[in-house]
């Protein structure tokens, strides 16, 4: 046990502050993977749009996304905002706006993606049959959509929660920045403390994704009958 | 097609709403940015401190969940001074300068060296803590004279550090070894890759402390830098107070106390006179 510096993780209260940690982890991912699935869904209908001025604006937005580290993208809400605005987001705030303006994005991608893939012939077929616009869309577009998402949205959720561990750049003690202090803490007593520490953080990240991961199969299973 | 283009504009029309309303929503908690004077912190009862939580043992957190270490030990008695509580936020070395500057934190006492860049940034108060470079060397052969090395001898840094640039700059016929990291450095020493191993000296004093058979040669070199408070540019009120507080400080020898409650078990008495600067003088 010493050997492998797990022994750090029963010392005091550090065990439950790790999982701590991990629960601010956890809970802005959620909300920031919340926020992106609607306003992403939306995103990427609009950018299914001919409209030539909306296609230019969603492509400079998606681009704008992925060029930027995210890392520059949490500075400039937090520190730049304030200076240039004044506005004054609290540290888990600036997360939250800069993972949904992310997720937002690259969810509205995957959204477009999948709408563009429905053959021609599905919406014809559906317009012939007597559905109304409407219709097609709840009945016939939507869920074949959604089937073909899931895949791709579970991989953007899990990237963007393994992602949070930027946020203690801007304060935010996640677990990853408990997991350094428990390290840091005791690098004189229990020098190998890195290793134990690090493998639990990599478990707990392992147990927030899982469930997500089966929620996923079972969903895309389910639908697919 | 018409009918199509008012429907995307009115799912579109939300969309944005919703997006400025987030941005609005955000606004409501805010306040107006910028430094506190001595008396805005006084009256709201709370001062916000910017610190290392994993930066042991200056500023660190132990198994109970609590701040401790040399900078933690004068921040408690800075607030117990202004008489309002603390509210730690926790730093990182590369974003110390901007929380200040956003006037997010009052002071940052976060192990920050003086460097004449920095003090374009932020205003520093009286220091509080010397810093040097520091040469650790095997005890059996110990190097205590740059100048004695011979033609083979190298010394070990670590790329990227304060050591590596005063090594290239002030003794560029010394051979160096650089290691990415402070775990191969350590290794690089133990196997006798080179013949010492020069970092910070607090890094090297700790280093040697922990691990018999290495003796610090030279425990300081080159241009000895301070660490001080840091406020907010301008923000003269607390930069005074933090000055005066210092200097009162010196003549309980505070700092004394602060380095026996929180750095004696790492750095050892001989370098308490070396690292402490006590009421903001150094000599």
């Amino acid at each position: 046990m010493e050997a492998l510096g797990i022994d750090v993780l029963f010392k005091g209260s550090n065990f439950m502050r790790l999982l701590g940690g991990l629960w601010v982890t956890v809970e802005l991912s959620l909300i920031s993977v919340a926020i992106s699935m609607v306003l992403g869904v939306l995103f990427g209908i609009i950018m299914t749009s001919k409209n030539k001025a909306v296609k230019i604006i969603s492509r400079i937005y998606l681009e704008v996304v992925r060029i930027m580290p995210q890392m520059v993208l949490l500075f400039i809400v937090f520190f730049g905002a304030t200076r240039a605005f004044d506005l004054n987001f609290s540290a888990e705030t600036a997360c939250v706006i800069v993972f949904a303006f992310w997720g937002t994005a690259e969810m509205g991608d995957l959204v477009r993606g999948a709408v563009t893939a429905i053959p021609k012939h599905q919406y014809e077929s559906s317009y012939a049959l007597g559905l109304t616009k409407s219709q097609t869309y709840y009945y016939i577009v939507i869920p074949q959509t959604l089937r073909r998402l899931i895949p791709l949205s579970i991989n953007l959720v899990t990237r963007m929660m393994k992602t949070t561990s930027l946020i203690m750049m801007i304060g935010v003690v996640e677990v990853m920045k408990v997991g350094q202090q428990i390290i840091e803490a005791n690098r004189m007593t229990s020098p190998n403390a890195a290793f134990g520490v690090y493998a639990t953080i990599f478990l707990f990240y392992f147990i927030a994704c899982w469930p997500i991961s089966l929620l996923a199969s079972k969903l895309e299973k389910k639908w697919s009958d | 097609m018409k009918k199509r283009k008012l429907l995307k504009k009115l799912i579109a029309l939300p969309l944005i709403a919703a997006m400025t309303a987030g941005i609005l929503a955000g606004c409501g908690a805010s306040e107006s940015s910028g430094f506190r004077t001595v008396d805005q912190i006084k009256q709201s009862g709370t001062v916000r401190i910017g610190v290392f939580s994993d930066k042991n043992p200056f500023g660190y957190i132990d198994e109970n969940g609590e701040y401790q270490g040399y900078d933690i030990y004068l921040a408690e008695r800075i607030g117990k001074d202004l008489g309002v509580n603390i509210e730690y936020v926790s730093t990182e070395a590369a974003s110390r300068t901007e929380f200040l500057q956003t006037g997010k934190v009052d002071i940052i006492l976060a192990n920050f060296t003086v460097t004449d860049q920095r003090k374009e940034e932020v205003d520093f108060a009286l220091p509080y803590m010397n810093v040097a470079l520091g040469v650790v060397s095997p005890s059996d052969k110990v190097v205590d004279d740059l100048s004695k090395l011979g033609e083979n001898d190298e010394v070990i840094v670590i790329s990227g550090t304060t050591a590596e640039t005063y090594f290239t700059e002030n003794y560029p016929d010394i051979k160096l070894q650089k290691y990415d990291t402070y775990a191969s450095a350590k290794t690089a020493l133990e196997n006798k890759n080179g013949v010492a191993w020069a970092n910070d000296n607090t890094e090297v004093i700790a280093y040697a402390m922990q691990n018999e058979g290495y003796t610090v040669g030279i425990p300081s070199l080159g241009s000895e830098d301070t660490i001080a408070p840091a406020v907010t540019k301008g923000n003269e009120t607390l930069l005074n107070w933090l000055n005066d507080e210092i200097t009162a400080l010196g003549e309980e020898k505070f700092f004394h106390a602060d380095y026996e409650a929180t750095l004696m078990d790492t750095y050892g008495a001989e370098y308490e006179d070396q690292l402490v600067v006590e009421g903001g003088k150094t000599e």
